[in-house]
């Protein structure tokens, strides 16, 4: 494993502590804590605080989503690991406007439990809380036996249309609508090349094989759904279109956002060429995106790949939130 | 009655237990989670110990509670909350006169059935918890017993948390969680035969 780092156990307050004194006009550090609140109060008095967060290893997500149109406060738990209930209430706090506070959770049972404590923590204050749990990784089936499906890069999306909507004087209530109506509507699903090492444990969180990739891998090296031989980037537009196609219909006469995101260490040029397939592939069912985003907005570490998400418009306001200026280091 | 001499000298020997399996407890969790539950629990552990050593003359409300705030701060991830939730309920329970093991036990195991929505048999720490605190009640734990319950989330297929993802796949597979509930209830063994 080869890194740069110091020790593996520094290596999330070290990267707070640096993301915050790069990026003071975006971020402050909650004192003792890995909370990051936007330095611009200002724009936030008098509107619902939305706070996101999880392990660390996922950057830009989430501090880089941290400022005015998006995120009140994103908190930082140790590498693929939820942060402490302690320190997301300290950014709850922080944030809070007396409008509430709303927080964005992926569905991961870790996360789900620390941001419940957390939420139970503020409601004692008599801050109120509300929450939305994202689960868009389609690559899982839902079940009555599992976990449920995954949170992964389609949570970026949900923090922009919220954040939008948030900016422009939604209320608590509001918000957890909006958000309850958007959640059925994100799609995503990914493949992986190679797989990510979490600083502490040294070593990869699953092993492929030079020529192998694997569908449906998740975002903290989980288990994707099936293995094969590397394909050109053709055929792997195809197969996760088509997964996505399965639960979603493409069809022509609906209004369509896309997210292509890169994994870590794929590189943006690989990235282009997916869009370049993709679109041609989405061309070809007669769809224009209305929105679309490439880059890398929910990493795994170093995990080599690419998730696509597609979230269907159903609402021609969130179009409008998609598009809503904001002010952060990585949208 | 349980003492707050004895519930320090029980997580002190637990800590121990954690910290010298540590690679192990992440081993076991790298096929089957996101292999971090040995250095997690480390970190709680260790913060435990530290708040321990500066607490000599608690009762035993403190010290429950002093480990619940030490993990549920520390550890993060599931087994945070979820052992942190364990000793909270020990710490009210005991606070409301408890002193007798199995009813803290039964306490501690009602708030990790809650907070996780698990049951026993879903691969998770319950399946050790569940078959522990029915013998502590019945007087007869021992480490057959704790080893049994550990081994039987072989076998199994995960229905919660990260591991569930992996259907079939998970079976052959110990459950870290279980494996770290195994260390908690050794050592309580261990306590238990030294008073």
């Amino acid at each position: 494993m080869k890194k740069i780092i110091n020790a593996p156990q520094d290596v999330v307050p070290e990267m707070v502590d640096g993301l915050v004194r790069a990026y003071p006009q975006y971020l402050k550090q909650v004192p003792d804590t890995l909370a990051m609140v936007r330095s611009d109060t200002a724009s936030m008095v008098g509107k619902v605080g939305i706070v996101s967060g999880g392990g660390s290893g996922h950057e830009p997500a989430h501090a880089g989503f941290v400022g005015q149109g998006m995120l009140s406060a994103a908190v930082a738990g140790q590498v693929f690991t939820s942060p402490t209930p302690d320190q997301i209430y300290a950014a709850i706090k922080a944030v809070d406007q007396g409008q509430g506070v709303f927080l964005v959770v992926k569905n991961y049972s870790g996360d789900v439990m620390n941001f419940d404590m957390a939420k139970d923590m503020a409601e004692m204050d008599d801050i109120e809380v509300q929450s939305i749990v994202v689960d868009d990784d389609i690559a899982v089936k839902d079940s009555l036996y599992t976990q449920g499906r995954r949170g992964v890069a389609g949570t970026v999306l949900m923090h922009k249309v919220l954040g939008a909507a948030a900016d422009q004087g939604a209320s608590l209530d509001e918000l957890s609508q909006l958000a309850q109506a958007v959640l059925p509507h994100l799609n995503t699903v990914a493949v992986a090349l190679s797989a990510a090492t979490v600083p502490e444990v040294g070593k990869p969180g699953f092993e492929l094989a030079d020529d192998e990739i694997e569908y449906g891998v998740g975002i903290h090296s989980e288990p994707g759904y099936r293995r094969e031989k590397i394909k050109p980037s053709k055929a792997l537009v195809t197969e996760l279109l088509a997964k996505i196609d399965e639960r979603l219909h493409l069809d022509a006469s609906h209004q369509y956002a896309v997210l292509v995101n890169g994994m870590g260490a794929t590189p943006l040029m690989e990235q282009y060429i997916f869009s370049h397939d993709l679109l041609d592939a989405l061309a070809e069912k007669g769809i224009k995106p209305a929105f679309m985003k490439v880059g890398n907005y929910m990493t795994s570490i170093e995990m080599a790949g690419i998730s696509l998400t597609i979230f269907e418009l159903t609402d021609a306001k969130w179009l409008d939130y998609l598009t809503y200026p904001v002010k952060t280091i990585a949208w | 009655m349980f003492t707050a001499q004895a519930a320090t000298t029980w997580l002190t020997k637990f800590g121990d237990a954690i910290a010298t399996n540590k690679a192990y407890l992440s081993d076991l969790d790298t096929p089957i989670g996101d292999g971090d539950h040995g250095n997690n629990m480390a970190r709680g552990m260790t913060a435990v110990q530290a708040a321990l050593a500066t607490q000599t003359d608690a009762d035993l409300t403190t010290v429950f509670k002093t480990v619940a705030m030490a993990l549920i701060s520390k550890v993060g991830g599931a087994s945070g909350p979820l052992y942190g939730t364990a000793f909270l309920e020990m710490a009210k329970a005991s606070k409301a006169g408890t002193t007798d093991l199995p009813t803290l036990l039964a306490a501690a195991l009602a708030g990790i059935e809650k907070r996780g929505g698990a049951q026993a048999g879903d691969k998770t720490m319950l399946d050790v918890w569940v078959p522990v605190v029915a013998a502590v009640q019945a007087d007869k734990l021992d480490a057959t017993l704790i080893a049994t319950a550990v081994d039987s989330t072989k076998p199994m297929i995960a229905k919660k948390g990260r591991a569930s993802y992996l259907g079939e796949r998970a079976i052959g597979h110990l459950d870290p969680g279980a494996v770290s509930s195994g260390y908690l209830f050794t050592a309580l063994l261990e306590t238990e035969a030294q008073a």
